[in-house]
C-alpha cells in the first residue's frame, strides 16, 4: 500500500543543505501497524509528513495505493488527505470554538457532505470512540484523553485507509494513553493501516513493526 | 465546500473574537457612515438648487442689459451700452419658438393701506408674467392683458404682503398706495416661498409702464422670454441675439441666461463639491480598510496552527484563501451595513433637528456604499489571505 524508494528530504538552512531523510526505502502493507521511533531530529516527523502528503520528497519515489504521489497536483494531494489519510497530533489540534461534533464534521464539511449526513456520521464516529454523550461539549470541557479521542474520530470519519499519528500519547497520562492506544489498535484490527511516531518504548512495543530512524537513515528492529 | 458552510465557519471564527471583530467593523462603519452622510448632503443640496431654479420652469430665458463677459479694449472707443427698452421686448414678441415675453422692472417701495405700511419689492410686469414664471393667482386675477406701454393703477399682492397689510381680510377691490400713488388690488398670488433668499410672497406686481414711472426708469431691468419647449431654447437664443444685436446697432451688449445653462453650471459645481467631500469621507473608509487589514494579518498569524490543521484535513490552498477573504469581506460588509444604518439614522436625526437641512440619500448611493465596503473587505483581506494560503502546512502545524 505504501512504497518508498530511496526517499531523500533535504532542507535549506542558511547556506547549508541539511538532510532530514537520506535514502529511505520502505514498504508498508495494508492493515499493518508500524511504529516510527528515534531521537528527536532523526527525521521521523518528516517521514510522517511525507507519508501524509503534507510534504514532498526532494528525491525518490513515494507510491501511495499504487499511485506515484510525485506526479500529483496540489489539488489531488489535498483530495488524498481529505479522503484516504487521517491525522492525529500530539496537541490534538481541535478548534476550540467548535463542539466535539463540530470538530469531527470539519473534514466532511470541506468535502461538501450535506449537513444532515454530516451530523449522523459525526455522531456515529463519536460513538465509535465512546464519546457520543460528549458531542455538544467544547474541547476545553473535555479531558486530554477525550480530546484525543475526538481527534481520532475526526481522523477516521472520512473512512481513510491510512492513519498517521504523531506522538498521539505524548500529552496524555498513562490511563488515557492506554485508552487511546487501545482505540487505535481496535481500528487497526478493523483493517486501518496505522503508523505511529513515538518516543515511548511501551507504545512502540505494541506495534507489529518498529522502524528506528537515526540521522535520516532507518533500520528495522526485530519485533 | 458549500458556501453556506463556509459562511457559517467564517462567522464562527469572527464571533470567536467578538470585541475585536466589532471594533474593526466599526472602523469601516464610520467610513461608510461618513460617505453616506456627506453624499446625502451633497445630493440634497443639488436637489434643492434644481428645485429652486426649476420652479420657474426650465424653458425660461433671461435677458439683462450689459455684458457679463468682458473682453476687448474698454473705454477708449466709447462704446455706448444700450439699455433694454419696451421696444426691445416688443420686437421679440413674434419670433418663432417664443411663447411669452415679459418685460421686467423692479425696485423697492412702500406699500400702504389703512395706516399699515410695508417696504417690499415691486415688480413691474405684464399679464404674461403669471404664466411665464408659473406663479398662480389665489384670489381675483393677475394684471389684465394690455399694451406694455400703458399705465394702469392696478396691482396684485403677494400673499404675505396681503396678510400683513389687510390683517386677514380680503384685499380684493381695496386700494393701496405704492410709493405714494394709488392702486386698486385685483388679485392675490398663491404662496411661492423663497427663491435663494428673496421672499417672493412679500412683494407686489404692477403694470410695467407704471413701475417705470414709479422708479423713474426709462429702461427695463430684464426681459424674460419663455421658449415653447426646452428643445427650442438654442434656436430662441440665436433669434433673440440677432434681433437685439441688430436693434443695438451691431452691439452684442446684453446677456442671455438660460435656466438649463444655470442648472448645468450649478450641476458641475455640485459635482466637484460632492466629489471632494466624498474623497474626504473615502479617507476614513481607507483608515477602516487598514484596520481590517491589520486584524486579518494578526488573525492569520494567530491561527497558523489552525491553518495547518485545515490543510491536513484536506482543505486546499485555494480553500484557505477563500476562507480568509470571506472573513474580511464579511467583517467589512457588516461594518458597511452598520455604517449605512448609522448614516441614515444620523441623517434622520439631523433633518428632524434642522428641518431646513437639504438631506437626500439616493438608493444608488446606499447600495454603492455597502458594495464599496465589501470591496474594501476583499481588497484588505487579499494580502492576509494570500499569506494564509501560502503557509507550508508542515510549518503551520508546528506552531502552537
Amino acid at each position: 500500500m505504501i512504497l518508498l524508494e530511496e526517499v531523500w528530504r533535504t532542507f535549506q538552512v542558511g547556506e547549508a543543505e541539511v538532510g532530514a531523510l537520506k535514502g529511505i526505502s520502505l514498504a508498508i502493507r495494508r492493515g499493518d501497524h508500524v511504529a516510527l521511533v528515534g531521537p528527536s531530529g532523526s527525521g521521523k516527523s518528516t517521514l510522517l509528513h511525507i507519508l501524509g502528503c503534507l510534504d514532498r520528497p526532494t528525491r525518490g519515489r513515494y507510491l501511495f495505493e499504487e499511485r506515484d504521489t510525485g506526479s500529483l497536483s496540489e489539488l489531488e494531494r489535498s483530495a488524498l488527505r481529505q479522503s484516504r489519510i487521517g491525522f492525529v497530533f500530539q496537541f490534538f489540534h481541535l478548534l476550540s470554538r467548535l463542539t466535539a461534533a463540530g470538530n469531527v464534521e470539519l473534514p466532511m464539511m470541506f468535502a461538501g457532505v450535506a449537513p444532515e449526513e454530516r451530523r449522523t456520521r459525526a455522531q456515529e464516529a463519536l460513538r465509535s470512540v465512546g464519546l457520543a454523550h460528549r458531542a455538544k461539549h467544547r474541547p476545553d470541557q473535555l479531558s486530554g484523553g477525550e480530546r484525543q479521542r475526538v481527534a481520532i474520530a475526526r481522523a477516521v470519519v472520512m473512512g481513510p485507509s491510512l492513519l498517521l499519528a504523531d506522538e498521539p500519547t505524548g500529552n496524555l497520562d498513562r490511563a488515557s494513553s492506554r485508552e487511546v492506544m487501545e482505540l487505535l489498535e481496535r481500528m487497526n484490527a478493523d483493517g486501518l493501516t496505522l503508523v505511529v511516531v513515538t518516543h515511548d518504548p511501551d507504545i512502540a512495543r505494541r506495534a507489529r513493526r518498529v522502524i528506528r530512524l537515526s540521522d535520516g537513515t532507518m533500520e528495522e528492529e526485530a519485533p | 465546500m458549500r458556501f453556506l458552510d463556509l459562511a457559517r465557519f467564517v462567522a464562527g471564527a469572527l464571533t470567536g473574537h467578538r470585541l475585536r471583530s466589532a471594533l474593526s467593523a466599526l472602523g469601516v462603519a464610520i467610513g461608510v457612515a461618513a460617505v453616506v452622510l456627506l453624499t446625502s448632503l451633497g445630493e440634497g443640496t443639488r436637489q434643492y438648487i434644481v428645485s429652486q431654479f426649476s420652479q420657474f420652469g426650465t424653458s425660461l430665458i433671461g435677458i439683462s442689459p450689459g455684458k457679463v463677459k468682458t473682453f476687448g479694449v474698454p473705454g477708449v472707443f466709447g462704446g455706448t451700452t444700450h439699455q433694454l427698452t419696451l421696444y426691445d421686448a416688443d420686437s421679440l414678441e413674434h419670433l418663432p419658438g417664443i411663447q411669452k415675453v415679459v418685460p421686467v422692472v423692479f425696485g423697492q417701495a412702500r406699500v400702504e393701506a389703512g395706516g399699515l405700511g410695508r417696504d417690499v419689492y415691486i415688480y413691474g410686469v405684464t399679464h404674461d408674467a403669471s404664466a411665464a414664471w408659473k406663479f398662480p393667482v389665489a384670489e381675483g386675477s393677475f394684471l389684465p392683458e394690455m399694451d406694455p406701454d400703458r399705465r394702469a393703477s392696478l396691482c396684485v399682492l403677494g400673499p404675505k404682503l396681503a396678510r400683513e397689510i389687510f390683517q386677514g381680510t380680503s384685499p380684493l377691490g381695496k386700494r393701496v398706495r405704492i410709493g405714494g400713488a394709488g392702486f386698486l388690488v385685483v388679485g392675490v398670488m398663491e404662496p411661492k416661498g423663497q427663491f435663494v433668499g428673496f421672499d417672493l410672497d412679500d412683494s407686489a406686481y404692477i403694470p410695467v409702464a407704471s413701475a417705470m414711472d414709479l422708479f423713474n426708469l426709462t429702461e427695463l431691468n430684464e426681459i424674460d422670454v419663455l421658449a415653447a419647449s426646452t428643445g427650442a431654447i438654442p434656436g430662441v437664443v440665436e433669434e433673440v441675439r440677432s434681433v437685439l444685436t441688430a436693434r443695438h446697432r451691431g452691439n452684442d451688449d446684453f446677456t442671455i441666461t438660460t435656466q438649463t445653462e444655470m442648472l448645468d453650471v450649478f450641476g458641475r459645481v455640485m459635482d466637484i463639491i460632492t466629489a471632494a467631500v466624498s474623497a474626504i469621507a473615502g479617507i476614513s473608509l481607507l483608515v477602516g480598510a487598514i484596520g481590517i487589514l491589520t486584524i486579518m494579518w494578526i488573525s492569520v498569524n494567530e491561527r497558523t496552527a489552525e491553518i495547518g490543521l485545515l490543510r491536513a484535513l484536506g482543505l486546499t490552498r485555494q480553500g484557505v484563501e477563500r476562507l480568509f477573504l470571506l472573513e474580511s469581506a464579511l467583517l467589512a460588509g457588516a461594518g458597511g451595513l452598520l455604517g449605512l444604518l448609522c448614516g441614515l439614522g444620523l441623517g434622520a436625526i439631523l433633518t428632524a433637528a434642522l428641518p431646513g437641512l437639504p438631506f437626500k440619500t439616493s438608493a444608488g448611493a446606499a447600495v454603492a456604499a455597502v458594495a464599496m465596503s465589501l470591496l474594501v473587505g476583499l481588497a484588505s483581506g487579499w494580502f492576509p489571505a494570500r499569506r494564509a494560503s501560502g503557509l507550508d502546512p508542515v510549518e503551520a502545524l508546528r506552531a502552537e
